[in-house]
């Protein structure tokens, strides 16, 4: 068997609430290979983020791994210490946030931050990791680096911000970039420029992508595979355009049919979802999805459906296609 | 408000009638004050909004789009008198409400609405869900009695798709998308003709906005309300919109209806929106050009001479730094554009 850059295999994270067990991340299996670029959708809860945090050991007590493996180059990071994780944070895999604002520290110069890393990583002394960012900060399109490399991050605007930590993240030379919402909090013109420079870093430093959105535009113009979560599980994965041309999950289906598109020439009812999300304490017995789906059949109230191939290239858990069911022509 | 600053208005020549825009906006400018020092003297201001003429007719939808910063908001505020506008007129049903009194705004407050973005900040979390979907009522004296008022609290519950019997709940017992279905409710208590919805689904899951969308579809035939649809997604924006203006640094740079808008775009700064915008066709995303903008959105209180889009735009001359273009500029069947050197057909 091949080895995979990254290997997630059967992960369970959970968060101990009050009010019960919060199963965010349910059983999740996925793989990266080097270079390529991997979308991750979902709605908030659906436990994406939870799933990245948990391959970064960055999760909030009392969120704990509860069970699964997270192979990084053959190495259990479930099981690494503290010691080996912050290694691997700033070395082997970075990540960006949604609000860059928050995670760069205010009182100190940009600079300075961007190259933090290379000065606890491979021991570049202060000068040189300076020299160094100011490179990085040029790469990653910033006017006037060395200027910029003095200012503090609020005198950055969003989108120069979240360059700086894209600059900041890439200075180590990772394998891995995990960009969580990276453009949500910016506005689209600002979201195409750092889609465009994600594009470039994949493509200029074969850095492996994954990239966490809610927003299908986006993974479609990104992303080679995509996998969609829902309530803690990946629902389906595959080729993005395979996924997005056919959905073998009902909520892929739904969801790729409840957004207005762009493009759209006439003006059609949009097929909206019915019900909410679950909760994620109770959530409802056998397929979570089946109180919203439309194509729900008996089976899918009482039994869970395995992540199982349906066609050649896609991946879904659901009783009705793994059936043999096409979704278009049961809809109508 | 700043009525000295106003120069006099002419007086209407005829009354209103249902055939005229319902809403008619002149010359609209909002500004905020910048202040510095300690006796906060006022040393610049924020033209949020900056010189907006449009015209709603009734029953339509007017999208309005544009970034963060840009006085979408504003705009819509100032139109409702939430904020109170610097200079110029908001003709609602003939009626110039910038000259109005509180009596008198109290009156045609009773005629129009708004729905907000964060249905967790707009609901007051200590009221029940009948108290605040009945406060409009209390506040314009809609109903006689008790029975009355409940009868009317259950009849907008179930016209925005709740179960009446949650009248006794509170907020925080709702998902996202519900609060924002009672927000919807609060605003058609008065049983308006108008309503702002600014930025109503940014705030919701994916799937759940497509819910919201379609309901406020339905109610806009349901009730021939008219909506001035405000949203930074301008896929959203063109789905529910009749019309669409689009704005940039306080200005309407583009006006047009919504499908000429995408297949027509005039200003190249709804061209760049277009272009950036993300379609979810894998297919479609590969073969698609994009006009990627240089640098951010300048800051309102000192906007770029001329064109204000000049800075960041791949057509820009030395026309566009000296003269503002008025949004005439391009002129074309009930398609504007605030372009000295607009879009060619195909060029984006």
């Amino acid at each position: 068997m091949a080895e995979h850059l990254l290997e997630v295999e059967d992960l369970h994270t959970v968060f101990p609430t009050r009010d019960g067990t919060v199963k965010a991340v349910d059983g999740v299996s996925f793989h990266l290979d080097p270079g390529e670029t991997l979308g991750i959708v979902g709605e908030s809860g659906s436990g994406k983020s939870v799933t990245v945090l948990s391959v970064m050991r960055l999760l909030q007590r009392p969120g704990r791994i509860a069970r699964g493996k997270i192979l990084y180059k053959g190495r259990d990071l479930a099981q690494a210490s503290n010691t080996e994780m912050q290694e691997i944070r700033g070395e082997e895999i970075a990540m960006i946030f949604q609000d860059p604002m928050t995670s760069l520290n205010p009182v100190f110069k940009t600079g300075w931050q961007v190259g933090e890393p290379l000065q606890l990583h491979k021991q570049f002394d202060a000068k040189k990791a300076l020299k160094e960012a100011i490179g990085f900060l040029q790469k990653v399109g910033i006017p006037e680096p060395e200027k910029r490399a003095q200012q503090y991050p609020h005198e950055f605007s969003g989108g120069m911000r979240q360059r700086a930590m894209i600059a900041m993240g890439l200075s180590t030379g990772p394998s891995v970039l995990i960009a969580d919402e990276p453009t949500t909090a910016l506005d689209v013109t600002i979201q195409a420029q750092i889609l465009d420079l994600l594009r470039k870093v994949n493509h200029d430093f074969g850095t492996a992508t994954i990239l966490i959105t809610h927003n299908l535009g986006v993974v479609a113009g990104m992303c080679e595979r995509v996998m969609v979560m829902y309530a803690g599980r990946v629902v389906e994965q595959g080729p993005t355009e395979d996924v997005f041309a056919n959905p073998k999950h009902p909520y892929t289906w739904a969801l790729l049919r409840s957004i207005p598109r762009l493009d759209a020439e006439e003006h059609e009812p949009l097929r909206a979802i019915e019900g909410l999300p679950p909760d994620l304490i109770n959530l409802p017995s056998g397929c979570p999805f089946h109180p919203r789906c439309p194509f729900r059949i008996d089976r899918c109230i009482r039994e869970v459906p395995p992540l199982e191939p349906v066609g050649p290239t896609q991946l879904a858990a659901c009783w009705v296609t793994q059936a043999g069911r096409d979704l278009d022509a049961a809809a109508v | 408000m700043a009525q000295a600053a106003t120069p006099a208005k002419p007086k209407l020549t005829r009354a209103w009638t249902a055939a005229d825009p319902i809403l008619e906006v002149r010359g609209l400018q909002t500004y905020f004050p910048v202040t510095a020092g300690i006796l906060q003297r006022t040393v610049a201001h924020v033209r949020a909004v900056d010189g907006v003429d449009l015209t709603i007719k009734q029953g339509e939808t007017l999208g309005l789009v544009g970034e963060s910063g840009c006085g979408k908001t504003t705009l819509g505020r100032s139109i409702l008198r939430l904020i109170e506008p610097t200079a110029g007129q908001v003709l609602f049903k003939g009626e110039d409400l910038t000259r109005f009194g509180a009596g008198e705004m109290r009156r045609v407050r009773r005629d129009m609405a708004m729905i907000f973005q964060d249905p967790y900040a707009s609901l007051d979390p200590r009221q029940t869900v009948g108290d605040i979907v009945g406060e409009p009522l209390d506040i314009h004296h809609l109903y006689t009695n008790k029975k009355q008022r409940t009868e009317r609290v259950s009849e907008l519950l179930r016209v925005v798709g709740l179960n009446p019997s949650f009248n006794n709940r509170y907020p925080h017992e709702f998902s996202g998308g519900q609060r924002q279905r009672i927000g919807i409710a609060r605003a058609l208590a008065v049983d308006p003709s108008f309503i702002v919805c600014d930025e109503p689904i940014s705030a919701l899951d994916v799937s759940i906005q497509a819910q919201i969308i379609n309901l406020l579809e339905r109610l806009q035939d349901q009730f021939n309300l008219t909506y001035l649809f405000i949203a930074h997604d301008l896929s959203v924006v063109k789905h529910i919109s009749d019309r669409i203006a689009v704005m940039y640094l306080g200005k309407v740079v583009e006006l047009a209806p919504a499908g000429e808008l995408y297949r027509n775009p005039k200003h190249p700064y709804t061209g760049s929106l277009l272009s950036a915008i993300p379609i979810p066709d894998p297919r479609v995303e590969r073969g698609r050009q994009r006009i990627i903008l240089k640098g951010d959105v300048p800051s309102p209180v000192n906007p770029p001479s001329g064109c204000r889009f000049r800075t960041r735009c791949f057509k820009a001359q030395e026309k566009c730094a000296q003269e503002v273009p008025p949004l005439d500029t391009v002129h074309l069947d009930g398609h504007e554009a605030a372009c000295f050197f607009p879009l060619e057909a195909g060029e984006r």
